[in-house]
Parts: structure tokens; C-alpha cells; sequence
């Protein structure tokens, strides 16, 4: 193998390349080529590095130097003064607080984090099974196979208390030791790709960066339970993440990781991509199954469960993809070892994708019962000046708000939902004075509004009223009964829907009125909107324009 | 067909097409193959958002609406790409060029407000960008 | 693509593969740090770099870590070059492409430091 003396990961993720990534790969490749480097620097495109605001980043070993925002003309300086003579160019470095941090393990945003599902995610080169297996890829999946039975990997994960990252937190071990004992030849194992959460991206960075560790994690589930299939069913939105698994597919079947006669044993277990086509709902589980079919993406009623008859009539895991990438690390590091990290009831680590009103957005792996006040401001550096903490968004739209006085709250599955709200995939929308908490609530359900599949009434016209509701108080034409109507209907929604799309979507108009009861009620009976978003009627319009012009 | 949902198979089929959409003859073959009634496959074609029975423009142009993104004030960025191509959602622009569409959320929160144009992704942007990169798509300097 | 037939086949390859990610883990079992400030620049130090790469190169030998330095305030011995082994930080001055061979060979890759060309230890 050849040795370079430095390797540059540049971060590919879809994040960094929607901010001008490829210019500066190209120019940098360029730089070296001209002053004769390429021999010595060893250039590598990685998945998401979690900082994804402040990218383009680029992060130089053997030193560990950060580059933050990184353009095509930054490409000479760095190349003359860091590749040929050894200084890290100082105005690129990662800055904080007037403070630089030249190194990455010196930079709070990630020295705070825990790594376990995003452990290669930014070091290792995605496209390339032979740098995941140097990170000790595909052990876990031989040490299952040759010398654990399969009763040994399940107890494993059940002893490991992982719960399900999707959202609803079920207990992984306990899903796959019931399809474990279903009686069938055919099994399925599913991957959830479907990261349909506005305000979510972490499973989309965990396929672009690291897509060996979920497919090794479905070979395991599916040496477990007893299946030689498995399906990855990801949306179409996210072509960068399907074009890596698609050549992780391959690497892993030419090297006989995928197949027949996996390592030279009697399991053979192969994998399929399945693209989505835009629809929300499908990311729930007997939607999704419809979707894999090849039908339209309704759900279907609940029992059977998938572990009973799930895809094409056949006992089914469902798992999602940060589920999946936790998998190897138990098996590989044991129970104990997952243990460490987080609670009792919670173990493991969760990662949040940190966006909205904070200093440093992007992806932040964190022990589940981090406070949220730790994600924020030791992690996100805070809210930017001037500008106060309001409240966090977490679960997306079937999820809710967490005011400031629950700032500490443990962020695990059992305190989220006695706040009203829930853990699900992981976005955390951080939001200050300046967002209005009904228009929040009105944007979800709008959202819901348009991504309901129109199979149930209560989801269908339900939602549709409440928007209608909303819709009035927004426009300063509310009134006080209709907060009552609002909860009435959204208890109703939620005990009556087919699905955990309905069953949920009136939470963030729930929680909002639960903690921000006056803002409602300033727009019913002040026709005014105190963050000032929406557009009322009336005097509140001119007092908004004499507020922008002594602003 | 083996192994291929009918799902895979109406993506290729549009992927194919020029005018980006699965016309009436090829999903009515599509029906025959599937061994499943025409009805079926509309169905299944206008359930998808990504999908379309009508003729689009070469390129989708995908304007992210989530909540990071209308935080970030991303209505600005769809008002100038409306301004800009002179069309609204679902439409396409005379010259069969642009179509417009929005997505529930593209997963680019940190560099918000953000868009697709077909698979290239686009972030941080401002108002002042969207001229500028209608124009590098239209030379197909993409 | 070979196909890997077997556990052991699959940690040989590991192995393999590991000693090429050492440069991005911090952790070698030889750093080699080269001076290349303007003086160092000047008197060669690019040529004794290369040289160093490709002894290494044509050895196989991937445990190590090479890192550039600015002056490390010896800019009289120039091209300066320290070797990093067992905890034990060893300079040497006045180092020529052919030098820098023969310091790969004896001390990055056996251990055997080439005492007549150093000028300090730490």
C-alpha cells in the first residue's frame, strides 16, 4: 500500500457539497499537481463531519488541522503553506469565541460528543470497503456468524438495551427474538432509509459516511432472526446517500460479505436498495411495506405486525438506519460496553440533528440523558448573540416543544414524553424570541395536511380543520373557544387515527399550547402576533411596519 | 423485471424520459407486465409526489420548505425562483427547461434555506444566488 | 475484488489495511518531524522529505507518522530532521537525501539511532 504523509478528508456529505465543496476539491487538486504533491498527499472524500454550517471542511493528518468554509482560493495558500512548509493556515482554522482551535480534538463541538454511531463518519472514505474493515469492519458480522449462535446475538442486543432510533423507541432485541420465532423459511430484513422528518438528516449522513456499518448490522439482524434477504428503503431525495450504498452493495458482495456462504459458513444473506418516490408516510413501517411492494404507500391495521406478516406476506424486522449502524459496535464491544453510555433504561448514545437558531448547527452525537442544555450551548455554542433561548423542537411533526425552564432535561424515551413531547428520529430545530410558536404549530400541521395518505377520516379531515383553525387565529380572526376546539379535536385525532401519522400530528399544536398558551391568546384577543411572523390584520399590520422603521 | 418493484420501474421510466414523466402508453405496458389493472398503476403514480402524468421541464428544481428553512426565511428564496423562472409549483417554464416543486425537507437543515436542481444539492443560499445559478443550469454548466 | 473466504483471511486484510489509516489516528510507533521553515526550505529540506518518503516506500513500512515542522530553532544545522521512537525524541542535523536513508532504515524502521549525526536528544 502506498504511504502518504498526509492525508486531507474532504467532506462530501450533501451538506458540504450544497455549500461549494467540489469547487475547492478540484482547486486543491489542482494546487497539487502544480507544485508536484500528489505523490505525498492522499486525498479523501469522507461522509458528513457533523459541522456541517460551517462547511466546506477539510481535516489535515497527521496533525488533525480543521478547515472551516474552505473556497476554491483558500486552495494555494493551504497547499504552499501547510503541505509544503507545515503551517496550518491560521485564518482558516475553527473559530469560537475569538478563540481558534487548531486541531480537532481541541474544538468543544466535537471533543463533547460520544461516537459510537458515527464512528468512521468523516474518517474514513465511504466509497471503499477496505478502510471500514481497517477500522475493524465486518469483525462483528464474522464473530456472529462463526462463533455465536444465533440465540447468542439476541440475547446480546436484548441485554444491550438498544431501542429502536426511529422514533417509537421498541426495543430492538425484543423485535428480533419475536421474528425469531416465527415459523417460516422466508424472513425479511428492512432498513428504514426513509428519513422523512423535516428537520432530520442524521440516517441520510450515516449512509453518505459510514454504509458498511448499516449493511453489516443487517447481515447480523438477519443471521439472528433467520433471513436471507434484506431491503434498504431509502427515499429518492437523497441521491448522494443511494449512489454510496449502491457501490457499498457491490464492494460487499464482491468480497463475500454479502452472498452466498458469507465467510465460508452455511449463511447467506444479500441485500437490495428499494428507492421511495416522495411520500412521508411511508417512512411508517406498514406504509413502508406497501412502498416495498410496489403499491401505493397506505398503511395497513395493526395486528399482524411486520415480525408477524410483514413484506410480501413474510415474518419481517423493520429497523432504522442509526438502529442498524449500533449494531456492529454491540456485537464486536458486547453488552456491557453499550452499556456505558447513557441510561438505564435509555442506553446507548443519540445522535441529534442540531439546526435552527444556534451557533454551531449540525450533527452531535451525545450519551442519551444529555441535557439539552449541554446539546445546546456547550455543543452548539450557544444562541447567537443578541438572541435568547425560546424553545427546542424535537420528534418533528409528530413531536413538540421544549420550552427554556426544561432546558436541563435528560433527552432520553422516558423524560421527553412526560414533557408532552418525544425523542423520535433525532432533529432538534432550536428556535428564539423570533419564532412564533403558533406559526411553528401551523407549519407542521400544514405539513401533515399535505403528507396525510387520505386512508383514515380522523387523519384526513381532522388535521384539515385544525389547520383551518389555526389558519383564523393566524390571521387575527380567532377565538377564544377555538383553542378548546383545537384540543378537543387534537385528542380525538389522536386516539382515533389508523397510523402514527395521525396518531401524532396534532402533537405540536398540543405542546404548543401547553407552554404557549399567552401567545395563542395574544393573537386571539390582541389581533397581534408578539414574534411578530405572522400577518395579522388590521392595526397589528401598522404597528408592524412602525416597529420595522424604529427598528 | 425481476427483482424490480413497480415503483423501480416507473423511476426508470421517467428517469428515461426527456420531458421528465411516465406518459399514458408506457404505464398502461407497464400495467400489462405487472399483471395488474391500469387503475392501479395511476394509483401508485399519483400517490408519489415524485412522480408525475404530465410533462415537465428538463430540470426539477426542489425548494426545500421544512422548518429550518422557513426559519431561515426560505419563502424569500421561494418568492425570487417563482420571480425568476416567471412560474408557480407544478409548473413548468415555457421553454420546457425548469419545473418547480417543493419538497417536505431535503435534510440540509445546517445550510439552510436550501434547494435541488435534479441531484445537485444547493445551500446557504440568498436571494442574490438564484439568478445566477438558473443561469449556470441553463448553459448547463451544472 | 478477491472474495474473503474466511475469518482469518478477513483480519490479515484488516491488518493490511490498518497500517495505511495510521497517519489519521494519531497513534504510530515512529514519528519522523522535518523542519521546513524558509531556512530549512532553503538548504534542502525537500529533498531529504521525498527521500524519506520513498525509503519508506520501497521498505514497506507504514507504522509512522510523518509531520512537518516550522524552524525548530536549530537553523545553523539545517535540514533538520527528528525521529520520534519509544519515547525518546532524537535530532539530526545537517541531513542530505542520502542521510535521511540511511536514518529510515537504521532508526525509523530498527531502532538503531545513527549516533554520529545527532545533535540532540529530548
Amino acid at each position: 500500500m502506498k504511504i502518504y504523509r498526509i492525508h486531507a478528508l474532504i467532506c462530501a456529505g450533501a451538506q458540504c457539497l450544497a455549500a461549494g465543496g467540489n469547487g475547492f476539491e478540484d482547486a486543491l487538486k489542482e494546487e497539487l499537481k502544480k507544485h508536484d504533491l500528489t505523490e505525498e498527499v492522499n486525498i479523501v472524500e469522507t461522509g458528513c463531519m457533523g459541522s456541517c454550517q460551517l462547511g466546506p471542511l477539510m481535516v489535515v493528518y497527521p496533525e488533525g488541522v480543521i478547515y472551516t468554509k474552505v473556497k476554491p482560493d483558500d486552495a494555494k495558500e493551504i497547499v504552499e503553506e501547510h503541505f509544503l512548509k507545515g503551517r496550518p493556515v491560521k485564518r482558516l482554522l475553527w473559530k469560537q469565541e475569538e478563540k481558534q482551535f487548531p486541531t480537532l480534538n481541541d474544538v468543544p463541538f466535537f471533543a463533547k460528543q460520544t461516537k459510537i454511531v458515527l464512528r468512521n463518519c468523516g474518517i474514513i472514505n465511504p466509497e471503499d470497503i477496505t478502510e471500514y474493515i481497517a477500522q475493524g469492519g465486518y469483525e462483528a458480522l464474522a464473530k456472529a456468524i462463526t462463533e455465536m449462535t444465533r440465540e447468542d446475538v439476541i440475547k446480546v442486543v436484548k441485554d444491550s438495551g438498544l431501542r429502536g432510533r426511529g422514533g417509537a423507541g421498541f426495543p430492538t432485541g425484543l423485535k428480533w427474538e419475536l421474528a425469531y420465532k416465527q415459523n417460516s423459511d422466508t424472513k425479511y430484513i428492512i432498513c428504514n432509509a426513509d428519513e422523512g422528518d423535516p428537520g432530520a438528516y442524521m440516517d441520510r449522513s450515516v449512509l453518505e459516511g459510514d454504509p458498511h456499518s448499516v449493511l453489516e448490522g443487517m447481515a447480523i439482524a438477519g443471521y439472528a432472526v433467520g433471513a436471507q434477504k434484506g431491503y434498504i428503503y431509502i427515499r429518492a431525495e437523497y441521491p448522494l446517500a443511494i449512489k454510496r450504498l449502491e457501490i457499498a452493495i457491490k464492494q460487499a458482495r464482491a468480497s463475500g460479505l454479502l452472498g452466498k456462504n458469507i465467510l465460508g459458513t452455511n449463511f447467506s444473506f444479500d441485500i437490495e436498495l428499494r428507492m421511495g418516490a416522495g411520500a412521508f408516510v411511508c417512512g411508517e413501517e406498514t406504509a413502508l411495506i406497501n412502498s416495498i411492494e410496489g403499491k401505493r404507500g397506505e398503511p395497513r391495521k395493526k395486528p399482524p405486525f411486520p415480525v408477524e406478516k410483514g413484506v410480501f406476506g413474510k415474518p419481517t424486522v423493520i429497523n432504522n438506519v442509526e438502529t442498524l449502524a449500533n449494531i456492529p459496535v454491540i456485537i464486536e464491544k458486547g453488552a456491557s460496553f453499550f452499556r456505558k453510555f447513557g441510561t438505564e433504561k435509555s442506553p446507548g448514545t443519540k445522535v441529534f440533528a442540531l439546526a435552527g437558531k444556534v451557533n454551531i448547527t449540525g450533527l452531535v452525537e451525545v450519551p442519551l440523558g444529555t441535557s439539552l442544555r449541554t446539546i445546546v450551548f456547550d455543543i452548539g455554542g450557544g444562541i447567537p448573540e443578541g438572541h435568547t433561548f425560546k424553545a427546542a423542537q424535537t420528534g418533528g411533526p409528530s413531536g413538540g416543544v421544549i420550552p427554556a425552564e426544561h432546558l436541563d432535561v435528560p433527552m432520553d424515551y422516558e423524560n421527553l414524553p412526560q414533557l408532552g413531547t418525544i425523542m423520535g428520529s433525532g432533529g432538534l430545530i432550536i428556535m428564539d424570541e423570533t419564532s412564533c410558536m403558533v406559526d411553528v404549530a401551523k407549519f407542521f400541521l400544514k405539513f401533515t395536511v399535505d403528507e396525510s395518505c387520505g386512508k383514515c377520516t380522523p387523519c384526513r379531515e381532522g388535521t384539515r380543520q385544525m389547520l383551518n383553525i389555526l389558519e383564523k387565529i393566524t390571521t387575527g380572526n380567532g377565538t377564544m373557544e377555538d383553542l378548546d376546539r383545537l384540543e378537543r379535536l387534537g385528542n380525538i385525532i389522536k386516539l382515533t387515527s389508523l397510523c402514527g401519522l395521525g396518531q401524532t400530528a396534532p402533537n405540536p399544536v398540543l405542546s404548543t399550547l401547553r407552554y404557549f398558551r399567552d401567545e395563542y391568546i395574544a393573537h386571539i384577543k390582541d389581533k397581534r402576533c408578539p414574534s411578530n411572523v405572522c400577518s395579522m390584520k388590521g392595526e397589528k399590520n401598522e404597528r408592524k411596519v412602525l416597529n420595522r422603521r424604529l427598528a | 423485471m425481476k427483482g424490480k418493484s413497480l415503483i423501480d420501474v416507473l423511476h426508470e421510466i421517467q428517469e428515461a424520459n426527456p420531458e421528465n414523466y411516465v406518459p399514458e402508453d408506457l404505464a398502461l405496458r407497464v400495467s400489462e407486465t405487472f399483471k395488474t389493472s391500469p387503475s392501479k398503476v395511476y394509483g401508485v403514480l399519483t400517490f408519489y409526489t415524485m412522480f408525475s402524468a404530465k410533462p415537465r421541464g428538463k430540470h426539477i428544481v426542489r425548494v426545500c420548505r421544512s422548518l429550518s428553512c422557513h426559519l431561515a426565511e426560505g419563502e424569500k428564496i421561494v418568492r425570487k425562483l417563482k420571480e425568476e423562472l416567471g412560474i408557480d409549483f407544478g409548473e413548468t417554464t415555457e421553454d420546457k427547461e425548469f419545473t418547480l416543486e417543493e419538497s417536505s425537507c431535503l435534510g440540509m437543515c445546517s445550510v439552510a434555506p436550501s434547494m435541488m436542481i435534479d441531484d445537485v444539492p444547493f445551500g446557504n443560499l440568498k436571494e442574490e444566488d438564484i439568478p445566477l445559478i438558473i443561469k449556470k443550469v441553463r448553459e448547463g454548466a451544472l | 475484488m478477491d472474495k474473503i473466504k474466511s475469518i482469518e483471511e478477513l483480519r490479515k486484510l484488516r491488518e493490511q489495511a490498518q497500517a495505511f489509516l495510521k497517519t489519521r489516528q494519531g497513534e504510530a510507533k515512529v514519528k519522523v518531524y522535518i523542519s521546513m521553515g524558509t531556512v530549512g526550505i532553503a538548504a534542502g529540506a525537500r529533498d531529504v522529505l521525498l527521500a524519506i518518503l520513498d525509503e519508506l516506500q520501497k521498505r514497506n513500512f507504514t507504522d509512522v507518522q510523518i509531520i512537518e515542522r516550522g524552524s525548530m530553532g536549530l537553523d545553523v544545522e539545517e535540514p533538520v530532521v527528528a525521529v520520534e521512537r519509544d519515547g525518546i525524541r532524537v535530532y539530526y542535523g545537517h541531513v542530505t537525501p542520502e542521510m535521511a536513508r540511511e536514518i529510515v532504515a537504521s532508526h525509523v524502521i530498527n531502532g538503531q539511532i545513527v549516533s554520529d549525526w545527532v545533535i540532540a536528544k529530548e
